[in-house]
């Protein structure tokens, strides 16, 4: 292979099967011969399907790179619907003139990452475009789940009720602040990374030992006050957040207050936001808390029946206010 | 984190409320002028910890509400003019002008890029000296001193390509205008960061010709109620002055440093601000022998006639004699992802604030 | 914009210092502060250390509101 990825590694000949046999295949455990399509054999039982794209800038951030984010993205949007992750297909779009040993680094990380979540990459395509077509690399995953039929509503929110605690595997808007930090060079007397992480194991735990989840969702762009507000929305009930019981980590308060963002407004890769029967929010606590993604999880608020539709913060000055859907593109190209 | 933390006890917190409860007798109206405490207040709920009789409205503190339209176009044409780079602040990109924004002019191919600080604004001059470097030079005495130092920086190195275009305004001058405008308040939050340069001297000409009380504070929930437990006490005991709440940045004649810095760049003269039309001796504008770093006298502009919105009030906002919910516009055709007037872009601006956070009825 | 935030000295390097806030850290411009040394604590806007906060202030101002508390939970 080559240094740089060039025009003739996306003309469909020898350099294309080059690229795809030494930088993927081999890597994601892909058989021979590669055919068109992969054949797979699915239980008759419902099947959860998403796809997500990554135009992450920048490429490499501390915590990971544009592959280990698609991998767990894809991997995290199926365990939130119920569902057991099974299989992925990843597209590339590459800029001629990438680095090749980069696009290997990304190539390892993702089959490091299937691996540990336990998914099989099967199928994928390439695409190299001119200089300026494309910044760097963009990848397409898109991943196949195995519903069984009790999960089949989690993700509409329509057993949520009054009393329902609402849970989160840790703390707020580290990604986000990572990927500003790094676009800005700023440095952090303390390492401050992105949480990406697959929780597809943590999820089944917490699926396995209790039959009372009554939503989940992970949370991304616009962070934990856009999931709430749209639970809210959904489901016509109030809710109530302790911002106490929140946590931030401190470089990413101080960012935070240094440059007016809301850390219950910026994105995060790694977590998740489960609604359950308050009688099983310690045992969920306790589940999540056994995983390293869910070391500082905490139980957060309390859906209720006053002020449908709207997210209430009990200040950690006493006072209250509206958490708000946030507007506006707080930091654009942070997935 | 030290200096914040302290500050935002819970105790302490309900004490001061629980006081001021009890010495509030009767109806009283503050007015902030700091975009920093419209934030601050309604970040932290204060609103929901006062008694009914307590009103907090917001006057024109927020730099980025208060500028012009016709500024904004100049921005905009200059980003689209042939080697000129626009570096500014984060806070000006979403400002509507009268057929676009910044951000929209990046969108259209303009170069725009935002800064933290002029100095990066003139790093960027420095490493790129193909680029006439443009820094919209807007906020009060807080930034306007960095203005200064970044242009005597500038001047000293003879970099020739750093321009800034000037919009930096100062306060008193706007707050003695709303109280000879009319607005009834009883007194003054005074801003808590303009005061560290200008010092507390530069507001006792309201207690002392108008009656009206005032405190300094700082951005804390102890400070602000601290503040207006203060403000009580002066109204109650008939005795206006102007206290300082925020010791621990706050002096009687400010950063002295700091305002040479400014009066060595800048020198006073008549400014426009939004809703409250031309203020004389409100602005600062480049002195003679610095001219050259002006984009207004380097450049020629070319901008659209504005017509503004005949149902916007952000004027009668940024007088405080209106609040947000009064507006037609507001939270219908006016929001933060579609917003009209200055005052719902800005994320200090009272509209933006009262659409995010308004408090409990 | 208006946004200050108290942040702590790490390094200083002439006129310019690395300063942390909450553990990120920013460079500031020191022009318009005297006798910064690492370890004070400056206000920090828009790149520049505006003052340095003065910790015996600060110290009396929450002795003045621990006081009240004491007062009232007497």
């Amino acid at each position: 292979m080559t240094e740089k990825i060039s025009l003739s590694h996306g003309g469909g000949g020898r350099q294309t099967h080059d690229l795809i046999q030494g930088v993927f295949t081999k890597r994601f455990g892909m058989d021979d011969p590669m055919t068109d399509s992969a054949i797979l054999t699915v239980p008759s039982s419902k099947i959860a399907f998403t796809t997500d794209s990554y135009v992450i800038d920048p490429i490499f951030f501390p915590g990971g790179n544009i592959g280990k984010l698609a991998i767990c993205g894809t991997v995290n949007d199926l365990a939130v619907s119920g569902a057991d992750p099974k299989y992925i297909a990843a597209a590339f779009i590459i800029e001629e003139g990438f680095d090749t040993g980069d696009l290997e680094k990304i190539a390892f990380s993702m089959a490091d990452q299937a691996e540990a979540a336990g998914v099989k990459i099967v199928t994928g395509d390439t695409k190299v475009v001119e200089k300026g077509q494309c910044d760097g690399l963009f990848i397409t995953t898109t991943g196949i789940g195995i519903l069984r039929d009790e999960y089949a509503d989690i993700g509409s929110g329509i057993r949520v009720k009054p009393g329902d605690r609402l849970i989160i595997n840790g703390s707020s808007g580290n990604h986000a602040v990572t990927i500003l930090a790094s676009r800005r060079n700023l440095t952090f007397d303390t390492p401050l990374i992105s949480d990406c992480a697959a929780l597809n194991h943590l999820i089944r735990k917490i699926l396995d030992n209790s039959g009372e989840v009554h939503f989940m969702r992970d949370l991304t762009r616009g962070g934990l006050a856009s999931v709430l507000n749209e639970l809210a929305a959904m489901t016509g009930c109030g809710i109530t957040v302790e911002e106490n019981s929140v946590p931030v980590d401190e470089p990413v308060r101080g960012l935070c207050e240094i440059l007016g963002f809301d850390p219950l407004a910026m994105a995060n890769e790694g977590k998740v936001l489960v609604v359950a029967d308050h009688a099983e929010a310690d045992k969920i606590l306790n589940i999540m808390r056994s995983f390293p993604e869910g070391k500082d999880a905490s139980i957060i608020g309390t859906v209720t029946g006053e002020r449908p539709g709207r997210v209430v913060l009990n200040s950690s000055t006493g006072g209250t206010r509206f958490l708000d859907m946030p507007s506006g593109i707080q930091l654009p190209r942070i997935c | 984190m030290k200096y914040v933390d302290e500050f935002r006890e819970k105790k302490l917190i309900s004490n001061l409320a629980d006081q001021i409860k009890r010495s509030a007798s009767g109806e009283y109206t503050f007015m902030e002028v700091c975009g920093g405490h419209t934030a601050a207040i309604h970040r932290f709920g204060i609103p929901s910890l006062l008694p009914h009789g307590i009103k907090l409205i917001s006057g024109p503190g927020c730099p980025v509400c208060v500028t012009s339209t016709e500024y904004i176009d100049r921005l905009i044409a200059l980003s689209f003019t042939r080697g000129v780079a626009v570096a500014t602040f984060g806070d000006l990109m979403r400002v509507p002008g009268t057929e676009s924004s910044l951000s929209e002019a990046r969108a259209g191919g303009a170069d725009v890029r935002v800064v933290l600080s002029a100095y990066e604004a003139l790093e960027i001059a420095r490493s790129h000296h193909d680029l006439n470097v443009v820094f919209p030079a807007i906020g009060f005495e807080t930034t306007a001193p960095g203005t200064a130092v970044t242009v005597l920086k500038a001047a000293g190195e003879g970099t020739e390509n750093f321009f800034v275009l000037n919009a930096h305004k100062v306060m008193p001058p706007a707050m003695e205008e709303i109280i000879r405008a009319g607005t009834h308040i009883d007194g003054f939050i005074c801003p808590g960061h303009v005061s560290v340069i200008t010092g507390s001297s530069a507001f006792e000409f309201i207690p002392r010709n108008y009656g009206l009380a005032c405190v300094i504070t700082g951005f804390e929930p102890t400070d602000l109620l601290s503040a207006i437990l203060m403000l009580i006490k002066q109204i109650n005991n008939h005795a206006p002055c102007v206290e300082i709440q925020y010791k621990r940045a706050v002096t009687p004649a400010g950063n002295i440093v700091a305002q040479k810095f400014m009066n060595e760049v800048f020198e006073p003269c008549d400014s426009d601000w939004r809703g409250l039309g031309v203020i004389p001796s409100s602005g600062l504008t480049l002195r003679e022998r610095l001219k050259n770093f002006d984009a207004g006298t380097a450049f020629i502009i070319e901008v659209p006639r504005n017509e503004p919105d005949p149902f916007c009030i952000c004027g009668e906002i940024l007088r405080g004699v209106s609040i947000p919910d009064e507006c037609a516009l507001f939270a219908k055709a006016c929001t933060p992802v579609h917003p009209v007037g200055a005052c719902m872009v800005s994320d200090e601006g009272a509209c933006n604030t009262f659409f995010k956070y308004h408090t409990h009825d | 914009m208006c946004l200050s935030v108290p942040a702590r000295v790490v390094s200083v390097d002439g006129e310019m210092a690395d300063v942390s806030v909450g553990g990120a850290i920013f460079r500031a411009g020191l022009q318009m502060v005297e006798n910064v040394r690492a370890g004070d604590y400056v206000l920090l806007h828009a790149g520049f250390a505006i003052e340095k906060l003065n910790e015996e202030d600060a110290l009396e101002t929450l002795r003045l509101l621990k006081e009240m508390d004491d007062a009232i939970t007497e």
